[in-house]
């Protein structure tokens, strides 16, 4: 099952949209935040995010949800410093981080393949609210 | 340049960044989001704490584990950024104890290259590449020109304060400075001011020659 990684600069906001995103799925997937800093500062570590999406790929890849600025920059830090043929199955979702996390973890729940869950994150680009 | 001038040169820029804290801070508020001088100290703070055991270390190995440290404690677009930067200069002197100034070219590129690659920025951007670029430029030529280190530090230095005036006169094209469009006009970016500041410290610390 696709994995999925919330990185924002902020520890509780990662661990809000982790909470949205598990509360609407039943089957079990990996949905793994990973916001801020190690002593809770507000900031992106790329460590912590190599870890992160380490522990939420079971072999089927993970997508990863950006917020802004360095978190971006972050976790293209974080799929360089994974082994060569994992880095192949990590992508970085170009979608909003809550929206686009509530929609991939539904997709990756359902079985949806890497390409199916980026693009369910990236499809909530279009949605009007209003 | 020897291991023993390397290990100073990051110890002073530790140093100088902790001065320089407030003074980086206030750009970036006016301009950002008011945290590259608490960024910076707070990786090169970090930094410092490995400073010891690198002692007996060869110059790649100092300069990668300060590149890891600067990842994982700066926070903000600057650690990714300087610790790329510090990563790409190191891998050029991996194994090696002494830099000469041919490998000083080659890693000033090689980091120029990285922080290009990991930002997406270019020249003219309003970011550390309006002072770097042209401060490499300067740096070599003026070896091609078969000046000596202290006429190239001079010269590259020159090049690096011309290169930061000029980022008081562009637009943000990169980070949070980018929402601000031509507000950003008049402000000195922070990111070159911290490059222009880790510059001036490598130089003093060569022509201390100690």
């Amino acid at each position: 099952m696709v994995g999925i990684v919330i990185v924002s600069h902020s520890n509780k906001a990662a661990q809000g949209i982790k909470e949205l995103s598990i509360q609407m799925i039943q089957s079990p997937v990996q949905v793994i935040d990973a916001g801020g800093m190690v002593d809770g500062d507000i900031g992106t570590d790329a460590n912590r995010i190599k870890d992160a999406i380490e522990k939420a790929d079971d072999g089927d890849g993970v997508v990863v949800l950006v917020d802004l600025g360095s978190a971006i920059m972050s976790t293209e830090m974080a799929i360089e410093f994974l082994d060569r043929e994992q880095r192949e199955r990590v992508v970085i979702a170009d979608g909003p981080i809550l929206e686009g996390a509530i929609a991939a973890s539904l997709q990756a729940s359902i079985g949806g393949t890497l390409v199916q869950v980026k693009g369910a994150a990236e499809e909530c680009r279009e949605v009007s609210k209003l | 340049m020897t291991r023993d001038q390397l290990l100073k040169v990051i110890e002073e820029i530790t140093i100088v960044i902790e001065e320089n804290k407030v003074h980086l801070t206030d750009l970036d508020q006016a301009i950002g989001d008011g945290d590259h001088g608490i960024n910076l100290n707070r990786g090169f703070r970090a930094v410092k704490e490995k400073l010891e055991s690198l002692r007996d270390k060869d110059c790649g190995t100092i300069l990668k584990t300060a590149a890891m440290s600067l990842i994982s404690t700066v926070g903000g677009a600057s650690g990714p950024l300087y610790g790329t930067a510090f990563m790409k200069a190191g891998a050029v002197v991996a194994g090696k104890e002494y830099i000469s100034v041919e490998d000083s070219i080659k890693m000033f590129d090689e980091a120029i290259q990285g922080i290009i690659a990991r930002g997406k920025a270019s020249r003219g951007d309003k970011t550390m590449l309006d002072v770097l670029v042209p401060a490499f430029e300067a740096w070599k030529v003026a070896f091609e020109e078969g000046e000596s280190t202290e006429k190239a530090s001079e010269k590259m230095l020159g090049a690096a304060y011309q290169g930061l005036e000029y980022t008081k006169t562009i637009i943000a094209k990169k980070g949070r400075a980018n929402y601000l469009g031509e507000r950003s006009i008049g402000h000195q970016d922070p990111g070159a001011t911290s490059s222009c500041i880790i510059l001036k410290t490598i130089v003093d610390v060569m022509a201390k020659g100690e």
